[in-house]
């Protein structure tokens, strides 16, 4: 019981940041019908930005992750405005190819400019367990828990009460009437892959100091991304928010009851599952498209 | 056109062409089963050799990709258990399935690793078929993505059979019987370049004959409309797992010679990166033609050793995603049909 206890807090921690990934992932498909394969590019890179900045540049831990997250958003505008935009009438499948020679550039960039020896990101937290009852956790992951719950909510709100979010959520329930509505789609499209992007990288840059950086951590990264977007039927928000904790409880309770080794496994065999037996996810929620 | 000796005239020149278009592939083969007596550099042999491997895997993906219109990301599934089928039926294995029960293999011929290959890869095509063509787009995509990484897991994880990450070593290389020398193992590069160049051609005939039968003009159809196939009673299913199940295991001939050849392989032959290079070879070529796969692979399978001393590792693959994309953006169509479309306007 304790040690299911403890499976339950860690998976949550785990899960929270892939919460932020199936997000962005799936925010970028609904709006854009776009899959993107440079999203766990895009988590290796907020994690490098953040080592950059406090091991390299000396910035403050906090004030890091903040500007690795920036970089993320940045750098997403900027795959949006010269590739994707040129792409927009193209049809899924070139968009992919597209979008997987974009990954390959960004991972060997990676490669090229930090070298293949993994990286550790110093952090100000505590390195003993905050030890509660039958559980113990890592200062360091519970902040991480917590800035993943305020990002997750922040975008909820971004999304319910701004301009920008209404402008998204039309998009994404139907892109022509919106653009007859006035809607600026290409601006839309900018944001959304920014944002998603962002999202991604602030994953990176939360989990770089919990684990190790190196330039092969999007890999499998990107993939799990996809296996949280499906679990929750792709292109649906909150069925991706549900994925992300899905997938975390799933990686925790497997690798700890039934086989380590082949816990990273479990998840592309529930994915394979998942699309075989209920390809419209588990959630099918009522703004999924596709 | 409507004067009948203009017409004639044309005639005549389709005909020196399709007289051309018959013997041209012959010639090529002849000059590349020639080459290594007139030009014998190891070192160009190996290249040539593991090129070839490459492109057999980009003929079969061509299949799919090309042929049946369904971007099957997972093809270096059946590229490494063909690799691993073959290797581990040469070796032999010994391996616990829980109940005290044992499976034990003695070391078999490699031609039977070869035949094995080719069989199990294509089994795994049939069940990949059954599965993932009940959905289409991203979702297939990730589903075949998915399949690979599962293999790979397994490869990394049942120690037993397949030593993880330790690899499988000491894999015999290929034997066959030569004139005046009985039944040899073919160490030169020269001899596996043949065997290479021999299953090659052996590869690009059943595609062809496939795409030119029933079978091919169906893919096609469904190809150019699903629905409409659908609706003129072509079994779409049906005919997509066939697809599948042939270039699943001319794939696992391929992982089988690549097993033999470099006679060392570990889970990463199942990486995602092998996938690409083959999707590359096949998009730059030309997909759905059936030179397409071979124009891009010579030129991909090449560039690696063109950079080999002038540029880091990473290069290469910059160099490929960079080229990814801007074939995918500015030549969709690929060299092939751009050639081919040049020279109808000459």
């Amino acid at each position: 019981m304790d040690q299911a206890l403890q499976h339950l807090v860690n998976g949550t921690v785990l899960g929270g940041t892939y919460a932020l990934l199936g997000i962005g992932l799936t925010l970028i498909f609904g709006v854009m019908r776009v899959v993107n394969f440079t999203h766990g590019e895009l988590y290796a890179f907020g994690a490098y930005m953040t080592y950059a900045f406090v091991s390299l540049l000396g910035v403050n831990f906090f004030a890091a992750l903040a500007l690795a997250t920036l970089c993320g958003v940045a750098l997403g505008a900027a795959l949006e405005l010269v590739l994707l935009r040129r792409m927009r009438k193209a049809d899924i499948d070139s968009v992919m190819l597209v979008m997987i020679g974009a990954s390959l550039v960004l991972q060997n960039g990676e490669m090229w400019a930090w070298g293949g020896v993994a990286k550790l990101v110093p952090n100000p937290f505590n390195g003993s367990p905050l030890v509660i009852g039958p559980v113990s956790v890592l200062p360091l992951r519970l902040f991480v828990l917590a800035v993943s719950a305020a990002l997750l909510l922040g975008f909820w709100l971004m999304l319910d009460r701004t301009r920008a979010g209404v402008a998204m959520r039309a998009t994404f329930q139907d892109p022509e009437t919106a653009a007859l509505m006035g809607v600026r789609i290409g601006w839309v499209n900018t944001a959304t892959f920014a944002i998603g992007s962002g999202l991604a990288a602030a994953a990176g840059a939360l989990l770089g100091p919990v684990f190790m950086v190196s330039p092969t951590m999007g890999d499998l990264v990107g993939l799990k991304a996809f296996a949280i977007v499906i679990l929750g039927g792709l292109g649906s928000l909150p069925g991706a928010t549900l994925g992300g904790f899905a997938l975390g409880f799933v990686e925790e309770y497997a690798g700890g009851y039934l086989s380590t080794e082949y816990r990273d496994a479990f998840g592309f065999l529930l994915i394979i599952l998942v699309l075989a037996l209920k390809p419209q996810g588990l959630v099918p929620a009522k703004e999924r498209i596709g | 056109m409507t004067a009948p000796d203009g017409r004639s005239a044309e005639g005549r020149g389709e005909l020196n062409r399709s007289r051309l278009h018959h013997y041209a592939p012959w010639v090529f083969v002849l000059v590349l089963a020639l080459l290594p007596l007139a030009f014998p550099d190891p070192y160009m042999l190996a290249v040539l050799t593991s090129a070839g491997i490459f492109i057999i895997g980009a003929i079969s993906l061509n299949l799919l990709l090309g042929y049946t219109g369904q971007l099957s990301l997972g093809h270096v599934a059946f590229f490494g258990l063909g690799a691993y089928t073959s290797a581990l039926a040469s070796l032999g294995f010994d391996i616990g399935i829980g109940f005290g029960l044992r499976i034990t293999l003695q070391p078999q011929p490699v031609w039977l690793g070869f035949i094995a290959a080719i069989i199990v890869a294509g089994g795994f095509g049939w069940l990949l078929g059954r599965l993932a063509f009940r959905v289409r787009g991203a979702y297939f995509v990730i589903i075949t993505i998915c399949f690979a990484q599962v293999l790979r897991m397994v490869a990394l994880n049942w120690i037993e059979l397949t030593q993880g990450p330790m690899a499988l070593i000491s894999i015999p290389p290929f034997s066959m019987w030569l004139p005046g020398q009985g039944v040899v193992p073919l160490y030169s590069k020269a001899q596996n370049y043949w065997l290479v160049l021999a299953v090659a051609v052996l590869a690009f005939i059943v595609v062809r004959q496939l795409v030119e039968s029933r079978i091919g003009r169906a893919l096609v159809a469904l190809r150019a409309n699903e629905s409409l196939a659908r609706s003129v009673g072509i079994r779409v299913t049906h005919y997509l797992v066939i697809a599948a199940v042939i270039s699943a295991g001319i794939a696992g001939a391929a992982g089988s010679l690549f097993a033999h050849y470099i006679r060392i392989i570990d889970p990463d032959v199942f990486l995602f990166i092998y996938t690409v290079t083959m999707v590359i070879m096949v998009i730059t070529g030309g997909k759905g033609t059936l030179w397409g796969p071979v124009v891009g692979g010579l030129i991909f399978g090449l560039v690696p050793d063109l950079l080999r001393g002038h540029a880091r590792p990473e290069a290469q693959w910059v160099l490929y995603g960079v080229a990814m994309i801007l074939f995918v953006m500015f030549l969709p169509r690929g060299i092939v049909p751009a050639l081919a479309s040049l020279r109808r306007r000459a």
